[in-house]
């Protein structure tokens, strides 16, 4: 018995979910009374998963996963977990781990649950919470089979330290040449993706127009965020879809959301539910989106976003 | 045949001569039945069901971006378009709604949806048996929002998977795709059989389908099968249910300085 996370790289370097997935497998682990074995895929300086209590690290070093490939991927892991004599396996929530962890469940004869939110309840029977109803409601399920996989939210848990001694060891696992190809990636490399953001600013039909994002753009730069938007924006055109966040669209768990000329509609709101704190900038103070925030500012964006980014400019000189 | 847009697919050579068949692409459109994205969302018997009173179901968005790219090829390549569905007849009408749309014919297998492999089981079944070429599923439904039915089918049935599909030609038995990936997208090639979970960006939002009443006419004697269950046990359970605490009231700031000391000193975020 074992625990098994996947710790997800990009260009060799961890991103910062496998830190919290490691984090939280690890206290899994110290649950079972059993050891916590990372798994990588072409990375670098493993050493780092041991902060968060690696024991183990399977350094799985392949040319033929250069690019992601589910498929590849999803057996390297599976072989990794049998190896290890997995009973619990966790992944994060990246489109990657969301696109290959039904693939890696059907492997291992696993019962899968995604967005979790908490640790396990009970580990006998094995009962864990997750959200469901797109954020609005969470669901206690239990699984029933012998191996789990557990898909953790992001920004669920956290990054907890906790020393291990992340000894490494070579791992070959093999690889079928795979049936899908990729072709080309088109991916902005100077800015942060929604996925990735702490911070994420936000903006709706109230500004009227595409050509008026010069302020969030500014906003999300000094705050080093993502930018976002409504649905009807994305459906007029205005942004494109990669950036609606909503029920149809992307969630955003980040620590920080800031919704500027966007009513709130429920879907919306669905979506960001899992943020923590959300500040709202709307001329209506009727606006539904003010019901769903913790910190609000009645007002027209056209004057409160310009003195907001002048004023955010000035602080993070100072705190910088 | 000659004039049929659809697959061209070649045998085994035999010698010298090839024998070139065409036959139609086979499309299975999995359809969950889910309440619509308005919904207040309301638990019964001690919070272990949901509850359903008031409730408006409709075809997952995410599976309807899928159907209406359906219908592109039904219309453009002489496809032709089953739908599924596993649950109760309750679901039926959200069928009807798919069949009102343009699909040819629907599937239902009678047993609630439970887990998510347990509901792949029973589709990938249909979709082998039935030799589907494509299977369009939803990047996830908005009820359980599991993520996993598309890839349980593909990985039961060998087939090929493209996961948050936002673009899909076939040509031939060959596929291009753009599948949505954290702060972009990425152009992929592969091969049918195919199964996907697609989302918004298959179609547009402004191409969906309102079913028309001739839509609906037909609707009504198209065939709907009802298929029996295979024997499956879940593997996952949902046990209770519970909603997120109600949050206090929102901070009404009149300046920008008060906000930004707030967010610095309170809620400790810049």
């Amino acid at each position: 018995m074992s625990v098994l996370v996947y710790t997800e790289s990009e260009n060799g370097s961890f991103k910062k979910t496998a830190f919290e997935v490691v984090s939280y497998a690890k206290a899994i682990a110290t649950e079972l009374g059993t050891t916590l074995t990372a798994v990588s895929i072409n990375a670098s300086n493993t050493s780092q998963l041991g902060v968060y209590g690696a024991d183990k690290v399977l350094e799985i070093t392949n040319d033929s996963l250069a690019n992601f490939d589910a498929q590849g991927y999803a057996d390297a892991i599976s072989q990794a977990a049998a190896s290890q004599d997995a009973t619990v396996v966790v992944l994060s929530q990246t489109a990657n781990a969301k696109f290959m962890a039904p693939l890696v469940a059907v492997n291992l004869e696993a019962g899968y649950v995604s967005n979790v939110v908490a640790l396990p309840q009970s580990t006998t029977p094995f009962k864990i919470k997750h959200s469901v109803y797109t954020n609005k409601a969470f669901s206690l399920t239990q699984i029933n089979t012998p191996v789990k996989i557990i898909g953790l939210g992001k920004n669920a848990y956290g990054l907890h330290e906790n020393a291990a001694d992340a000894v490494s060891e070579a791992f070959s696992p093999s690889i079928q040449q795979s049936n899908t190809k990729v072709i080309s990636v088109d991916k902005a490399t100077d800015k942060v993706t929604i996925a990735d953001a702490e911070v994420v600013v936000s903006a709706g039909r109230g500004l009227k127009g595409p050509e008026n994002w010069g302020m969030i753009e500014e906003m999300a730069t000094i705050l080093g965020a993502a930018t976002a938007c409504s649905k009807p924006v994305s459906d007029m055109g205005w942004r494109s879809h990669g950036e609606h966040v909503g029920q149809t669209g992307k969630p955003v768990a980040a620590t920080l959301y800031i919704a500027i000329g966007i009513s709130g509609a429920i879907q919306h709101l669905a979506g960001i539910n899992s943020s923590k704190v959300k500040v709202v900038i709307n001329t209506d103070p009727e606006a539904p989106f003010f019901k769903a925030a913790d910190y609000g500012i009645v007002g027209d964006a056209f004057e409160i976003v310009p003195q907001l980014n002048e004023k955010l400019k000035a602080f993070k000189a100072q705190n910088a | 045949m000659v004039e049929n847009l659809g697959i061209t697919r070649f045998s085994k050579p035999k010698k010298s001569t090839t024998i070139k068949i065409t036959i139609t692409m086979k499309i299975l459109v999995c359809i969950s039945h889910v309440p619509d994205t308005t919904s207040k969302i309301n638990f019964t018997e001690n919070d272990t069901k949901f509850d359903t009173n008031g409730v408006n179901f409709v075809i997952n968005p995410n599976d309807e971006f899928g159907l209406t790219r359906a219908m592109w090829f039904k219309e453009k390549q002489g496809a032709s378009v089953h739908v599924i569905n596993v649950g109760g007849p309750e679901t039926e009408p959200t069928l009807r709604k798919a069949l009102a749309i343009g699909a040819d014919e629907a599937i239902r297998i009678d047993t609630p949806a439970t887990d998510g492999y347990s509901v792949a089981v029973q589709l990938a079944s249909v979709a082998k048996q039935g030799g589907y070429d494509l299977i369009i599923g939803g990047r996830e439904s908005i009820d359980y929002n599991g993520g996993m039915v598309p890839g349980m089918v593909a990985k039961i049935i060998g087939a090929n998977f493209i996961n948050t599909c936002i673009s899909l030609e076939v040509e031939d038995a060959n596929i291009t795709a753009i599948r949505e990936i954290d702060g972009g997208k990425e152009t992929l090639q592969t091969t049918l059989p195919l199964v996907i979970g697609g989302q918004k960006g298959l179609v547009e939002e402004s191409d969906l389908r309102i079913p028309n009443m001739r839509g609906i006419m037909q609707a009504r004697s198209k065939p709907l099968h009802v298929k029996p269950a295979m024997e499956q046990s879940p593997r996952s359970e949902a046990t209770t249910f519970e909603k997120p605490a109600p949050r206090g009231a929102v901070k009404l700031v009149d300046t920008v300085d008060e906000l930004i000391d707030l967010l610095h000193h309170e809620a400790k975020v810049i």
